[in-house]
């Protein structure tokens, strides 16, 4: 039953070489063949299509990605731009403000002493003409009083 | 081994047996071809399963088979090269297919329930006259592929780097097939004997281990060959400057 038919048997053994070698040849060189229409060219197709799709979209992608960056940058520049003048603006919309305001006290404080010169210059005229006025009439009312005092002797 | 009370009927070793099939006056072995032609079948089967629908969203067994594609395209490329690679895939992935469908189902099929008159079921590559014929496949493609892509400057390759070289790697020639075909059926046989010896010991639990020991050993064979095929063409297409 377990018989170790190794070297030179007649019958059998381990190294018995017969028509099995070429036909096991020929067998896998059909197998090469059948697999090659069957496996390797669909799957290889297949893949390979699959390659060229996923190559061609990322090349696609990328280009995208290029163009929505350069888009990022304008943007970001516009912004900038803008942010910038808008704070011209809004500080030349202080300096202005600031010198109108400037400008209002200016002049108001002008008009203000020019009305309290003039005020000033009104009062003492009118003292001075009632001054006049107070000293001719007390001088006509001395003389009256004295005509009365001589004409009464 | 004598009449042991405790021989179990199933676990019995025969090597070297065969059951022959005569064809005219040539003579082959049955049980080589049996097996060998259910596993190209089942192999075939799932090729055939895998590729009736595809996609280029893989799905199912789509992706086994473009793993296995992917698999043996890298193998070729690596080994062979950029330029010419694409013609000898098929032939790589063939051998690789073929023989690790044949180590596998050599180790996973319980081929041993089915009696033969003489002989028993087995792996294919279990068998000297497969591997033979496999590395003598491997020795005419690489030197078909060397003479294809280089014409007679092919044989500048003997005499490479130095004229020194020309005896050794004449004798390269003879050893390659040698040592592909003896590695594989070494390898496989050995493994094949070794289960069987140690379920005819111990036919319970002890065997296990081993079995998968054989059968990491059995795609590594697959492996091994395959590389070393590719490598082999990849050398004889290889240009010297």
């Amino acid at each position: 039953m377990t018989s170790l038919l190794l070297f030179g048997a007649s019958e059998g053994g381990l190294f018995d070489f017969d028509a099995t070698l070429p036909l096991m040849a020929a067998q896998v060189v059909l197998l090469t063949f059948i697999l090659n229409a069957l496996f390797f060219k669909p799957v290889g197709r297949v893949v390979e299509e699959r390659e060229n799709y996923v190559a061609t979209t990322r090349l696609d992608a990328k280009k995208r990605l290029q163009e929505v960056e350069i888009l990022e940058n304008d943007l970001k520049n516009q912004l900038k731009e803008a942010r910038r003048a808008a704070q011209k603006i809004i500080s030349e919309a202080e300096e202005d403000s600031e010198k109108l305001y400037k400008e209002a006290l200016a002049l108001a404080t002008s008009e203000a002493n020019a009305s309290r010169e003039n005020a000033r210059n009104e009062i003492n005229s009118q003292r001075e003409s009632a001054l006049k006025q107070l000293k001719s009439d007390s001088d006509k009312l001395g003389d009256l009083i004295v005509q009365r005092l001589m004409s009464a002797k | 081994m004598g009449t042991s009370p405790f021989v179990l009927p199933f676990a019995a070793l025969e090597v070297g047996q065969h059951l022959y099939w005569q064809i005219g006056n040539l003579r082959i072995h049955g049980q080589v071809f049996m097996t060998s032609w259910i596993l190209i079948g089942a192999l075939l089967t799932l090729v055939v399963v895998g590729t009736k629908k595809m996609e280029r969203d893989p799905r199912g067994l789509q992706n086994l088979l473009e793993f296995l594609w992917d698999y043996i395209r890298d193998l070729a490329r690596t080994q062979i090269g950029e330029k010419v690679y694409r013609d000898w895939m098929p032939f790589i992935g063939t051998l690789f297919l073929f023989i690790f469908v044949s180590n596998w189902g050599g180790a996973l099929i319980p081929w041993k329930l089915i009696e033969l008159p003489s002989g028993e079921l087995g792996a294919p590559t279990a068998d000297i006259n497969t591997t033979v014929a496999l590395a003598l496949l491997v020795s005419l493609s690489y030197f078909y592929a060397g003479l294809s892509n280089k014409g007679l400057r092919y044989f500048e390759y003997y005499v490479h780097p130095t004229p020194i070289m020309l005896p050794f790697k004449i004798v390269e020639d003879f050893t390659k097939p040698l040592s592909l075909s003896f590695r594989l059926f070494g390898n496989i046989l050995a493994d094949e004997l070794v289960v069987a010896v140690l379920v005819f010991l111990v036919p319970l639990v002890l065997p296990v281990p081993v079995m998968f020991l054989g059968l990491f050993t059995s795609a590594i064979q697959a492996l091994i060959f395959a590389t070393l095929a590719a490598y082999y063409i990849g050398e004889a297409v290889e240009e010297h400057h």
